[in-house]
């Protein structure tokens, strides 16, 4: 079985601090991690090779410095790494990130199972992995909480928030992850030793056969406004006294407020 | 640190890139997950085995041991580097790694091929725990009085005896003890063997309950007529003396370097509660009295840390180093003493309770001037070096 786990690049969200007058996330010196949600994708990988054998593929998409986290994959037991970097992909919003990705798992191939994160904890969206199924053309299942094969289905259960779903889906899938799913194992240092070695190919535009108007600032039609923290204008009123009382005041309030 | 020119270590402080990527996965490991449990893990009262286990996954339990049996092929430095770092953040587990090396150096230093495969192999990769049995009731610091009989009968030894103190015992699948041939020849008749817990014969006696360390395994090792197959005499009969000390310098490393993040651990609960504790309008850390404390703490951990790097960094190279780690583990071993007095000071009452974890390194601090030769016995083998 061949699985592909898409990471991330993130800022160490517990080290961000928001610069107060532009609302935006200072970058300067904050460490970078591998999203959280996509090391629980990782792991949900490493398990599913463990149970019944598999080649993990990390790829990423980022700028030169990604390489960090597709070394640590391969130190947590990943045993290939793409990094996806091009100058013409700076400016990608999801669809043009989705495309990128899946462009490059085309180009990796021979895939029975992709798994990515949640959402990444900086955009936030939850709209890469879907969007990378919908560019494959593949089944999708989303906040998968637990994951195992069953003969050559994948038996997936789905969080909900009052409950779960259970799903089988024939491969090739897309699975995207919630972190009750596992823990993420620490790398071992045989995996770093091999991952401070390891060859890992950089894919630009050109090498996944890109069309270069579905990529970057070009092939997003989401265009970013302003990014701000919303105002919270609530006030709460409590009523006091005996219920019947009570419940007048509350139908006067509803009906001034007009909701 | 590398490179010895005619015979004066040439220091060069730099980390290779190797281990600075190891120190920075080990030290978060260490805040992240074993940090936070310490005190819980004394308090249960048995081995930590999910740290074990965890730290075998990421091949730590064989740093030193080549590739090809088990290990990580790396070195001492790098292993006591480590070690600092565990017993900063959990010195119960911190304990059972310095004392299970003093179970695999041996074998892997004296052992045979098939000894090597057999026992080496699952003690590198951490699948199992090892031991080191030398001291006895009337055997602790005089190594040579061991009593506990080692007799060749034909295709086995039988052994009879007891060994006290024992870290990891009973929890240890693998244990080097230390018998004797010829108890008229004292050290002359020691004879080392490579026992298997379950062994018929072997049985492991009771727990230690001790000042500190709680949950760190201290049991006796009894052996009634014990068979032990002829292929398990590690290294030569009657040249047991020598795998012990042997065996010793290696643990001196592990002690001192134990000590260094016990100290550690102590220190940086202090320098944070000196800035939040106010007295007299003021945190007391802008007194500076408790500055000066703050201060020789610092001065006296780092230079105790050089001083055990550089015993494993000497290790590394090959050349004698028994009287530097005599001297690191006697001063680590002190100063960890002295730093969590001086932690429990600066905390003030507070630092009394069982509410601050000074108040249990402190406790802890003492076991390094005691174990694996006494600062006594260090002083003495240091003052028999300058004498020679
Ligand atoms: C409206 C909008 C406009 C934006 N405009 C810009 C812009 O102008 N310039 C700019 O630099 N950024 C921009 N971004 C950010 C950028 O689009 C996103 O960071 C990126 O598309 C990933 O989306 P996300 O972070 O929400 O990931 P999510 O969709 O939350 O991530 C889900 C999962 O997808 C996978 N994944 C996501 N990104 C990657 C990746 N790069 N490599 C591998 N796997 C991945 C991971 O498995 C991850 O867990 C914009 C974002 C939004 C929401
Ligand atoms: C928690 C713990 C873990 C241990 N783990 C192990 C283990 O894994 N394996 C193992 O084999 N042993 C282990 N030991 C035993 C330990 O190594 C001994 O306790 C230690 O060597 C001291 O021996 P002793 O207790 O018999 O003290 P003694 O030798 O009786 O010493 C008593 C006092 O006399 C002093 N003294 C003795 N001889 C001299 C001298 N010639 N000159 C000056 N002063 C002297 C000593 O310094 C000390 O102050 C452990 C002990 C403890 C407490």
């Amino acid at each position: 079985m061949n699985i592909i786990v898409c990471i991330k690049q993130v800022p160490d969200t517990t080290d961000v601090k928001i610069n107060p007058e532009t609302n935006t996330l200072i970058r300067d010196g904050v460490k970078s991690i591998v999203n959280p949600f996509d090391a629980n994708a990782l792991e949900a990988a490493l398990q599913l090779k463990e149970a019944a054998g598999a080649k993990v593929t990390a790829v990423t998409m980022g700028p030169p410095q990604a390489m960090d986290i597709l070394r640590e994959a391969v130190a947590m037991g990943a045993d290939d790494a793409v990094l996806v970097s091009d100058r013409a992909f700076a400016g990608a919003d999801t669809l043009a990130t989705a495309y990128t990705l899946a462009m490059a798992i085309r180009k990796i191939g021979d895939y029975d199972l992709i798994i990515g994160g949640k959402q990444a904890i900086d955009g936030d969206t939850a709209q890469v992995g879907p969007g990378i199924a919908e560019q494959l053309g593949i089944p999708q299942i989303t906040y998968a909480r637990r994951m195992e094969m069953d003969d050559d289905m994948l038996l997936v259960e789905r969080m909900l928030e009052d409950g779960y779903e259970v799903m089988k889906t024939a491969l090739p899938a897309l699975v995207t992850v919630v972190k009750q799913i596992n823990e993420p194992r620490y790398p071992s240092l045989r995996g770093l030793l091999a991952a401070k070695k390891k060859e890992i190919p950089v894919w630009n535009a050109m090498d996944i056969g890109a069309d270069e108007k579905r990529i970057g600032l070009t092939g997003s039609p989401t265009k970013v406004v302003r990014i701000f923290t919303p105002q919270r204008n609530t006030r709460a009123v409590m009523l006091e006294g005996e219920p019947e009382k009570t419940v007048e005041t509350l139908a006067e309030v509803i009906t001034k407020l007009s909701v | 640190m590398n490179a010895l020119i005619g015979g004066v270590v040439r220091v060069n402080f730099n980390l290779s890139e190797e281990q600075q990527m190891i120190m920075e996965m080990v030290r978060e490991y260490a805040d992240g997950v074993l940090k936070p449990k310490a005190r819980e893990v004394d308090e249960r009262g048995e081995m930590p085995w999910d740290n074990i286990r965890q730290m075998a996954e990421m091949d730590l339990m064989g740093i030193p041991i080549p590739e090809s049996y088990g290990g990580a092929g790396l070195d001492f430095t790098t292993w006591a580097m480590v070690g600092e770092e565990v017993s900063r953040a959990c010195t119960t587990t911190g304990a059972v790694f310095g004392a299970d090396m003093l179970c695999l150096y041996p074998i892997y230093f004296f052992g045979t091929e098939e000894q090597k495969k057999k026992y080496l192999v699952p003690l590198a990769k951490g699948e199992v725990v090892g031991a080191f049995g030398l001291t006895e009731p009337n055997a602790g610091s005089d190594a040579g009085n061991v009593k506990t009989k080692a007799e060749d009968a034909g295709d086995h030894y039988i052994l009879n005896g007891s060994k006290v103190f024992i870290t990891n015992a009973g929890d240890a699948q693998v244990y080097v003890v230390i018998a004797n041939m010829d108890v008229n020849k004292g050290a002359r008749g020691l004879t080392a063997f490579i026992v298997e817990k379950g062994m018929p014969g072997f049985e492991i006696g009771k727990n230690e309950k001790k000042m500190a360390y709680n949950s760190l395994p201290n049991r006796e090792l009894i052996f009634t007529d014990c068979k032990v197959p002829k292929e398990n005499l590690l290294g030569k009969e009657k040249r047991g003396f020598r795998v012990a000390m042997e065996t010793l310098g290696v643990g001196r490393i592990g002690m001192g370097i134990g000590a260094v993040g016990l100290a550690q651990a102590a220190f940086d609960e202090a320098l944070a509660y000196s800035k939040v504790r106010v007295q007299f309008g003021k945190p007391i850390s802008t007194f500076e009295l408790v500055q000066a404390m703050l201060a020789d703490m610092a001065t006296e951990i780092e230079a105790a840390r050089l001083l055990v790097l550089r015993a494993a960094f000497m290790k590394d190279q090959g050349v004698p180093y028994e009287k530097e780690a005599a001297m690191a583990k006697l001063f680590a071993s002190e100063v960890a003493m002295r730093t969590t007095t001086k932690a429990v000071q600066i905390h003030g009452g507070y630092g009394y309770t069982k509410e601050y974890t000074v108040e249990r390194l402190m406790r802890e601090a003492k076991l390094f001037e005691i174990v694996e030769g006494t600062s006594e016995i260090q002083r003495l083998v240091i003052a028999n070096h300058l004498l020679r």
